[in-house]
């Protein structure tokens, strides 16, 4: 798989960032710097933009003003630099209903360019790892939001990305399920991380660096 | 990047498999037109179409018929967030526009597959027009599928998606329509097919299938950003 240049950029630099839904301010004037390897806590009350700014990082939505580069790619103008480098989960599991856990694993493999011996073996072993390789054939429609979410999982880190946006990847998995995330998304492995989770107690030992938002996006402490 | 043979391959394969698996597009559409034809068989009172009576019911039933596939074509990637799956993989937006248009194109040959030979039955002599049919409705449905396929992307994320495709798809394809009704009406001539300007209304499907695929090409990033 073809990978952008490694330099020795931070894996985020936000500069003044702002995202503003017609004309009201989702994010108001962030700035960070997360470097390689390093893990960010995304903390704050509903609606203080913590998804907004995932999905920006994630090269889904235009910042409306300030400076964002993402593994060293500034955007919007160089966001295909740094896709493909990229693995978010976010609220939605991405993954078609009508297909197998194991057909969808081979869509996005596709997609990110993983194709034959080594994009099957690398699917076998996710299955393995989230304890689903009994359930793999069956149809999304047909899985629990638990099996869901320990399959969005595996999507998320089958490219094996260089940086993880994980928006509350917690959701609908069991205590056993969120061992297992802890394991596949969890810090190590020389991988950035940003999480947004409502829960700070089991994220912040984690993290190197915490991010609370407040209401209309402005940074509350940093 | 990942090649864009791959891209376009895995979208095409995706969408083939699950329209397999449901079945949620294709028997609609062909019940949409067989039913309409039984409709203009006895709204009509004719047991044999020619000319351009013949050429505008058979155009305009698989025109419609055509429009249900359009607004489902980019249902499954709403409802289950596969706009953002593919926004976040490295391929290029060119190669979605030509699996999705791809995909549409295999939709109207199946439909058109059922149907055409229904509409012989109901309405022809003889079926000595359908050859040349064939080439006639590969390229309409060319210029079809590039336009549908750039309409349903926008309209898709609109609340009156349904309302909105064949509101903005119809105007676009009077052109595609007066070319196809053009080229099919001197095949359903009374006493066999005729060639009348028959190359002409080929050319004009053929630039406007031209057109329409370079739109994609130029736009279909662009509509695929928030």
């Amino acid at each position: 798989m073809e990978r952008g240049t490694a330099t020795d950029e931070p894996a985020l630099s936000l500069a003044g960032l702002r995202r503003d839904f017609d004309e009201r301010p989702a994010l108001d004037g962030v700035d960070l710097t997360l470097n390689k390897g390093e893990s960010l806590v995304v903390l704050g009350p509903n609606g203080a933009g913590k998804t907004t700014l995932l999905r920006i990082l994630a090269t889904l939505l235009r910042p409306s003003g300030g400076e964002v580069r993402v593994l060293g790619a500034r955007l919007p103008g160089e966001a295909w630099k740094a896709r493909g480098r990229i693995g978010f989960l976010g609220h939605e599991a991405l993954l078609y209903r009508d297909l197998s856990g194991r057909e969808n694993l081979r869509f996005h493999a596709k997609l990110h360019g993983l194709r034959g011996e080594a994009a099957e073996t690398r699917i076998d072993a996710l299955l393995a790892a989230v304890g689903m390789e009994r359930r793999a054939e069956q149809r999304v429609a047909e899985l629990s939001a638990g099996m869901r979410q320990r399959l969005a999982i595996c999507r998320c880190i089958l490219h094996e990305p260089e940086l993880l946006l994980l928006d509350e990847p917690d959701s609908n998995l069991d205590a056993e399920g969120r061992e297992l995330a802890r394991e596949l998304i969890g810090p190590g492995e020389g991988r950035s991380r940003v999480l947004v989770t409502h829960d700070p107690e089991r994220a912040l030992p984690d993290s190197d660096q915490v991010l609370r938002l407040g209401a209309g996006g402005r940074v509350a402490v940093a | 990047m990942t090649p864009s043979r791959l891209a376009f391959a895995a979208i095409l394969g995706k969408d083939l498999r699950a329209e397999l698996r449901t079945l949620q597009s294709l028997p609609a559409m062909a019940l949409f037109a067989v039913t309409t034809f039984v409709i203009f068989r006895f709204g009509l009172d004719r047991t044999a179409l020619s000319g351009s009576l013949g050429a505008g019911v058979l155009w305009v039933t698989l025109l419609f018929a055509a429009i249900l596939g359009i607004n489902r074509l980019f249902v499954a990637e709403r409802e289950e967030g596969g706009f953002d799956a593919i926004r976040l993989a490295p391929i290029d937006r060119t190669a979605v526009f030509a699996a999705k248009a791809a995909a549409l194109l295999v939709y109207l040959l199946a439909l058109e597959l059922v149907v055409v030979p229904v509409f012989a039955v109901f309405f022809l002599d003889s079926a000595a027009a359908l050859p040349p049919l064939v080439l006639v409705l590969l390229l309409a449905d060319l210029g079809l599928a590039a336009t549908g396929t750039l309409i349903s992307s926008m309209a898709v994320n609109s609340r009156a998606r349904d309302l909105l495709a064949p509101l903005v798809l119809l105007p676009l394809v009077v052109p595609l329509s007066i070319a196809a009704t053009g080229a099919i009406e001197p095949l359903l001539a009374v006493g066999g097919p005729g060639y009348h300007r028959f190359g002409t209304w080929l050319a004009v499907l053929g630039l406007y299938d031209l057109i329409f695929l370079l739109v994609g090409y130029a736009v279909f990033d662009f509509l695929l950003e928030d």
